[in-house]
């Protein structure tokens, strides 16, 4: 089964966003996500000062297998971005929640967060992708 | 894809699940895409020695006097040029000169037996039947296929089963051990056999390889694996709408007896040795990954990718692409609406382990 942390927020599209303590969202895919897309080869990040809308493409990830879009979970400006996944993009698969993350928004409105999926909520939409 | 039904299973179901397989619906089949990672998977092939079921591919044996007659016309390689347990690859052409699907073609002591692909099935036996010849009856074999590759395949075989696999057995030839069929032929660029078998024998030479230590791959790996080898995928390399000229099976057309009318020979004849396209290899220079359907410019025109993959033993991306024939050197593929630098170079990127290209 794959892992959810009780402390993130989730988009149905398999993100994740965590308020960190300086007041930026950090964002990545789920562990769900890495799982079904296998090898992670190649991250296309967005660029730091970069506008991301909520529901809007904000980057792409390929695995051997395929390209899958990343969806921006709310709407702020990219305040980082974790270029080690340039190099090392299989972090993206070991440490989904950690080292692999994508990148950092500085929220326009961090009430959208309030508005995202909870752990339990996005449990039961990967249950119901699998049956 | 056949939506009519519930997908089928092969006999070797339950052994994938129990390897802890991700199965998927494959061309009407419930198969194994990988069995956790497709990269390893991928590299117990290139280095030591990997194990595929393959057996939702279609295998028909042909027999009776009409028999050669009958595959002399379908196929546009010469099966007249086999010699008993000989192997040939070839194409099945329609009229207008498109690829039906691309097979092995094995002579038997009594006949020939062919490997057609999986998503082929129907069309191919529909084929047969309106070509079919009086002296001729052909049928479907409801047998296990296993695909053991790598470079200790041989080696772990001769280890579980003394004598299944003789030392001298030649690429593209068989041989017989009780009631398997072990063809020395594989679809990874490295040695190995495909063996078919009832299929009880099926799971338990499954389940004996395994206690052998022998990577199950799934069809994720065998998709990169054939790739990097400069293999044709049929329905994406290859299919009815393009001439095998344009392909690189053009060495699989028997042109030779002259008076040989296979299938589909007047509608390519006139293309012989001047075909407009190619199929050949190209090499990612930028980070990304080649996909099919992708554009690529080139100085002598536009092109096409048919099959784009990340390759694991290079550690870039690679694909396979028809090109304008004169294509050369330096080329760019459309990524989302960017313009990537890549490379024209001539398949296979891997072989037998060893990196051919980069």
């Amino acid at each position: 089964m794959s892992e959810v942390p009780a402390e993130n927020k989730y988009v149905a599209t398999h993100e994740w966003a965590r308020l960190e303590e300086d007041g930026s969202v950090t964002v990545g895919i789920t562990d769900h996500a890495q799982n079904a897309l296998g090898d992670v080869v190649y991250v296309e990040l967005p660029e730091v000062g970069q506008q991301i809308n909520a529901a809007e493409e904000a980057g792409v990830v390929e695995s051997v297998k395929a390209a899958s879009d990343i969806y921006g979970p709310i709407t702020g400006t990219v305040v980082a971005i974790n270029s080690v996944l340039d190099d090392e993009p299989e972090k993206v698969n070991q440490d989904p929640y950690g080292e692999g993350w994508f990148f950092k928004l500085e929220p326009d409105d961090v009430v959208e967060l309030e508005e995202l999926l909870d752990a339990e909520a996005y449990t039961e939409v990967c249950d119901e992708e699998e049956h | 894809m056949s939506k009519e039904s519930a997908p089928q299973k092969t006999p070797l179901y339950d052994e994938h699940l129990a390897a802890g397989g991700k199965m998927v619906d494959f061309a009407g089949w419930l198969m194994p895409v990988n069995y956790g990672s497709q990269i390893e998977e991928h590299s117990a092939v290139r280095t030591d020695v990997g194990m595929f079921d393959v057996s939702h591919m279609t295998i028909i044996d042909v027999h009776g006097e009409d028999a050669q007659a009958f595959l002399q016309q379908v196929v546009a390689n010469d099966v007249a040029k086999l010699s008993t347990w000989g192997a040939l690859y070839g194409a099945l052409l329609n009229e207008s000169g498109g690829v039906l699907d691309d097979l092995i073609v094995y002579a038997l002591p009594e006949g020939f037996r062919c490997v057609v692909n999986a998503s082929t099935r129907t069309k191919v036996l529909n084929w047969f039947e309106q070509h079919k010849m009086p002296a001729m009856t052909f049928a479907q074999q409801p047998l296990v296929m296993i695909a053991v590759q790598g470079p200790e395949a041989i080696n772990r075989l001769n280890a579980c089963y003394p004598g299944s696999v003789p030392e001298d057995l030649a690429p593209f030839n068989a041989a017989v051990f009780g009631d398997w069929m072990v063809g020395r032929t594989g679809y990874t660029g490295e040695d190995g056999v495909e063996i078919m078998l009832p299929a009880a024998q099926g799971v338990s030479l499954w389940q004996d390889l395994r206690a052998a230590g022998v990577q199950p791959a799934g069809l994720g790996a065998r998709d990169t694996l054939r790739l990097e080898a400069g293999l044709n995928l049929y329905g994406q390399d290859l299919d009815e709408q393009t001439s095998p000229l344009a392909s690189n099976i053009a060495w699989t057309i028997a042109w030779s007896p002259e008076d040989r009318d296979f299938i589909g020979r007047s509608a390519i004849e006139p293309e012989r040795g001047q075909c407009p396209m190619k199929l050949t290899g190209l090499i990612m220079k930028d980070k990304g990954v080649l996909r099919h359907g992708q554009v690529v410019t080139t100085s002598a025109g536009n092109g096409i990718i048919t099959s784009g993959t990340f390759s694991p033993t290079l550690g870039f991306s690679i694909a396979l692409a028809r090109l304008p024939k004169a294509a050369s050197g330096a080329c760019e593929v459309d990524i989302r609406g960017k313009a990537k630098a890549a490379e024209i170079v001539k398949p296979p990127f891997v072989r037998h382990g060893k990196k051919l290209v980069g």
